[in-house]
């Protein structure tokens, strides 16, 4: 971003700079990518929050939606409960996720790659299916509840309410801030902890005056990721919540069951306040950010302690056993017969003629939307962060664009969705062509987890030098040669792997398309919340597992297809 | 190096090409794999999918260029997506939506009035006593307990055989329920109870009874499925339910309670739009007609049309007798009072439940 905008030294000081064709289009872009962040973030907002102060008949009621919804006890709980489930949930994650982290990243334990890969699992898994995945587990007929079915000690944790609740949103976000903490565990300089050792410093004390502060800013964004994750999240509530009723849940009742667009957009509100202020905070405190890791930095390697190896390894294997469990149980369930009464395996539920959701052609549905989200969302979220990166000129206008492309993450899916739903359902919205087709669907995803794709292609974006435009420029090769030619081959790792994220990530996502996703285009995640709506559990979690599958061999296809690349741009790396 | 980089650049561009083309391909096949095809109807249905598919055969086969989008989801989504789409309705037809909901629809001036071929073949008490009707029923639905058999047996719990026996204490924490805001099942067994004990008495019973309930679930059928995997014991649902379970080999005996099942009609309707299709129609004529009535007989005892298909095993011998005395305009007019209130009362269980 501090690119400089002089073209050549003598355009400093009182000589203007001259304007070309090239900065035109450069300038036409950012504008035009401006404008796409106004429409996909900033426009769909307004009718919503407008939407909150109208009753359902259309008439202005002011505030009385939600002074309604705060004197509705039973209503009113549920702010407190979904603060409740957040926080409990970001503590139990991060905590959990800090240990894992520290073992990969300070430790000698041995299977260290396999224990990155399996922490990672529950990316794959939609938090829905996660649930599912307990319900078969600590449900009243669940294989730990029974004891196997008698033959073990029983044990019921009570599941439906705040104890599941809890126990599938930390399965979900612990991978969320495992990826925060191991990269800022990786980021260190060993020299600190040379010097605590020569000074006889205790491990404990070497671990709370070094090693916390040093993290202490992802530490910081795990807890506000997770909080945010934790607090909008609506898979997991719905299927364990029981009675036990949050924000999130009661969006979807106020919408679906009863008709009450305007309390859908009023509790809305309600879930968007808090994350917002969370979002905001977090990003005063990462400004004051400064670098750790200097040039004269020295990578960590971690020795050999045979009592902290073991503890963490019994510690990691017992987190990913966990997790693999889950994982075995939605596979299981997905193949028994009829649980708990028939334990014969088939492939019966896989069969979806018969119940709720669209079966397989969900199924595709699912992955084409997924596909062209992948593909399209790549493109503009690397064109945008090119634009915002490396453009000249505009500063102002390249800063809005930053900020404009960091605020989806504080957006809760089933707020975005429901906004969409009123901003392009609007007859006398030029856009109102596109409600109800795929291409909604998909640009609501792309936009849903921009955030994350636009800081990674940025921070990509860094890390090449500005000389390769400046000597382009210098030897008057536009710009968007030196894009195509330089740029791009430079980032293809980082850009596939933005497509992997928007891909997975738009196979298992709910809550953006629930409100929003037409009728004729049924989509596999939104299946599983109709069949086990219409209390089709098993056939939920056999759709479940074709969609872990089919992500998790996009995933494996990408590894394996990239390795040669990999390691040719690693060489290159080292080369410069 | 820069070469083989720009190779796989080109080679990928080229199977991510491929790839989005054969989806594209394989996405716009799906829907449409009939090209002859010269209309297509939208049509909304709460009807179980388990029904449909069979249903639908004899409309397919007379109708070959007719391209049914068949969009199904429970009672409530459907209603909501009627009122949703107000301004600019997607669906051409619903089809088997509880007639309260089709009243409120028609309230909010979303129905066009029809009278389709064969209408008086249908009972009148099933069908809208306007002339042309605004809705057109096909058959009933009743509330009814599903109880697990092998599990009462285990936690010996008796079989409930009437809404007084749901409220005694033995049944703590074993019953699930539909919520009534979002399930046309749960709403007509709350109306039921409100009807048949009066409004007072009424929510003094569903104080009583929420005591008992474990959870409130989104649709009608899960409390009767949850009954089935012995998640609880018992489920209020409906009949078709329960009985369909019960032949499917699941441990689960139909109940119709002995005071009375609330019940409703599911009916059908013709939207109102600036162009309606003369397809949509010909789906409505078709949805009366006594080749489809006898495939609603097998499911259900109760259809608008009559015919000769025999009571399907697991119901009561005078499925008519069962019904309780049902007032569907008052049903639709005080939904909204009665969801609010049910809200209030029993919405949240972290709530403390009244003593």
């Amino acid at each position: 971003m501090t690119v400089t905008s002089n073209r050549s030294p003598i355009s400093s000081g009182k000589i203007k700079p001259i304007t070309t064709s090239e900065d035109w289009i450069m300038r036409g872009l950012l504008l035009l990518g401006t404008l796409w962040l106004f429409v996909g973030v900033v426009f769909p907002l307004y009718p919503m929050l407008i939407r909150s102060f109208y009753d359902s008949n259309g008439s202005w009621v002011g505030l009385s939606n939600y002074v309604k919804y705060i004197n509705t006890p039973s209503l009113s709980v549920s702010f407190f409960n979904s603060f409740y489930i957040a926080i409990v949930s970001t503590i139990i994650a991060v905590s959990l996720a800090l240990i894992f982290s520290y073992a990969l990243t300070r430790t000698a334990m041995v299977g260290k790659p396999w224990f990155k890969i399996l922490g990672m699992l529950p990316i794959y898994i939609p938090p829905i299916a996660t649930a599912i995945g307990l319900i078969y587990l600590f449900g009243n007929k669940g294989l730990v509840t029974t004891g196997a079915f008698g033959r073990l000690p029983t044990w019921d944790i009570n599941l439906y309410g705040a104890n599941g609740i809890i126990l599938g949103e930390v399965l979900y976000v612990f991978p969320q801030a495992l990826v925060i903490l191991t990269t800022a565990l990786s980021l260190t300089d060993a020299r600190l902890y040379e010097a605590a050792q020569a000074l006889r410093t205790s491990p404990m004390r070497t671990f709370l005056t070094i090693t916390i502060p040093s993290v202490k800013y992802g530490l910081i964004s795990a807890m506000f990721v997770c909080f945010i994750l934790a607090f909008t999240d609506f898979g997991v509530p719905k299927v364990v919540g029981g009675d036990f009723n949050v924000l999130a849940t009661d969006i979807y009742k106020q919408v679906i069951g009863q008709q009450n667009f305007s309390m859908g957009a009023t509790i809305s509100v309600f879930l968007l306040i808090p994350t917002v202020f969370a979002f905001v905070i977090d990003r005063i405190i990462q400004r004051k950010q400064t670098a750790l890791v200097t040039a004269k930095a020295v990578p960590l390697q971690p020795k050999s302690n045979p009592m902290l190896d073991g503890i963490m390894f019994a510690f990691c294997s017992l987190i990913v056993g966990l997790i693999l469990i889950v994982f075995a149980t939605i596979i299981l369930a997905s193949l028994v017969q009829v649980w708990p009464y028939n334990f014969q395996l088939g492939f019966k539920h896989y069969n979806f003629n018969n119940v709720a959701g669209g079966g397989y052609n969900a199924y595709w549905n699912s992955i084409v939307m997924s596909l062209y989200t992948a593909l399209l969302g790549t493109i503009i979220v690397f064109i945008g962060a090119y634009l915002v990166e490396k453009g000249k000129g505009l500063k102002w206008l390249r800063s809005l664009n930053y900020f404009l492309s960091t605020v989806p993450l504080a957006l809760p899916g089933l707020v975005l969705g429901l906004a969409y739903v009123f901003f392009f359902n609007n007859p006398s919205n030029p856009l109102n062509g596109l409600y109800g087709t795929l291409g909604i669907l998909v640009i609501c995803n792309i936009i849903h987890f921009y955030t994350v794709c636009f800081l990674t292609a940025s921070t990509g974006l860094k890390q090449i030098d500005p000389e390769f435009e400046a000597v382009s420029a210098s030897m008057a090769v536009p710009f968007y040669k030196t894009f195509w030619l330089v740029t791009v081959p430079l980032c293809l790792p980082i850009l596939l792997e933005i497509g992997i994220y928007y891909f997975v990530n738009t196979m298992v996502t709910i809550s953006a398309i629930i409100f929003l996703y037409p009728a004729h285009i049924p989509l596999a995640a939104v299946a599983i919340i109709n069949m086990d709506d219409a209390g089709d559990i098993a056939p939920a979690a056999a759709m479940s597992t074709l969609i872990v599958l089919t992500s998790m061999g996009i995933r494996a296809i990408y590894w394996w297809g990239t390795k040669g690349l990999r390691k040719r741009n690693q060489a290159w790396l080292k080369r410069s | 190096m820069r070469t083989s980089l720009r190779k796989f650049l080109i080679r990928f561009m080229c199977g991510l090409l491929f790839v989005t083309l054969v989806a594209a391909c394989t996405a716009s096949n799906n829907p449409q794999t009939n090209t002859e095809t010269t209309e297509s109807i939208t049509v909304y249905t709460a009807l179980e999918d388990d029904q449909i598919n069979t249903y639908l055969e004899s409309f397919k086969q007379n109708n070959s260029n007719i391209q049914v989008n068949i969009v199904r989801d429970s009672t409530g989504i459907v209603t909501a997506k009627l009122l949703a789409e107000k301004d600019n309705p997607q669906a051409d037809v619903v089809w088997g939506l509880a007639a309260s909901s089709l009243l409120i629809a028609d309230q909010q001036g979303l129905i066009e009035p029809y009278a389709p071929k064969g209408l008086e073949n249908v009972r009148e008490d099933f069908r809208d006593s306007k002339n042309p009707p605004h809705w057109v029923g096909i058959d009933a639905w009743e509330s009814a307990f599903c109880v697990n058999t092998v599990e009462s047996e285990q936690e010996k719990l008796p079989i409930p055989i009437s809404w007084a026996d749901l409220i005694k204490p033995i049944y703590k924490d074993k019953i699930v329920m539909s919520n009534p805001a979002s399930s046309g099942t749960g709403y007509l067994s709350v109306v039921a109870i409100l009807q048949m004990k009066g409004e007072e008495e009424g929510w003094k019973y569903l104080d009583a009874l929420h005591q008992n309930i474990a959870q409130y679930t989104h649709s009608g059928s899960k409390p009767c499925k949850i009954a089935g995997s012995g998640e609880y014991p018992i489920g209020i649902s409906f009949g078709y339910r329960a009985v369909k379970q019960m032949n499917e080999g699941e441990p689960i005996k139909p109940i119709f309670p002995e005071e009375g099942s609330g019940w409703d009609i599911e009916a059908n309707g013709l939207i109102k739009k600036a162009a309606i299709k003369p397809a949509a129609k010909t789906f409505l004529d078709w949805a009366i007609s006594p080749e489809v009535a006898k495939k609603y007989a097998a499911n259900f005892p109760l259809t608008a049309v009559k015919t000769d298909v025999p009571i399907p095993e697991g119901y009561g011998a005078d499925p008519y007798g069962q019904l309780i005395k049902n007032d569907f305009q008052w049903m639709a007019d005080n939904r909204e009072r009665i969801l609010a209130e049910w809200t209030k009362r029993y919405d949240g269980k972290s709530e403390p439940k009244s003593e």
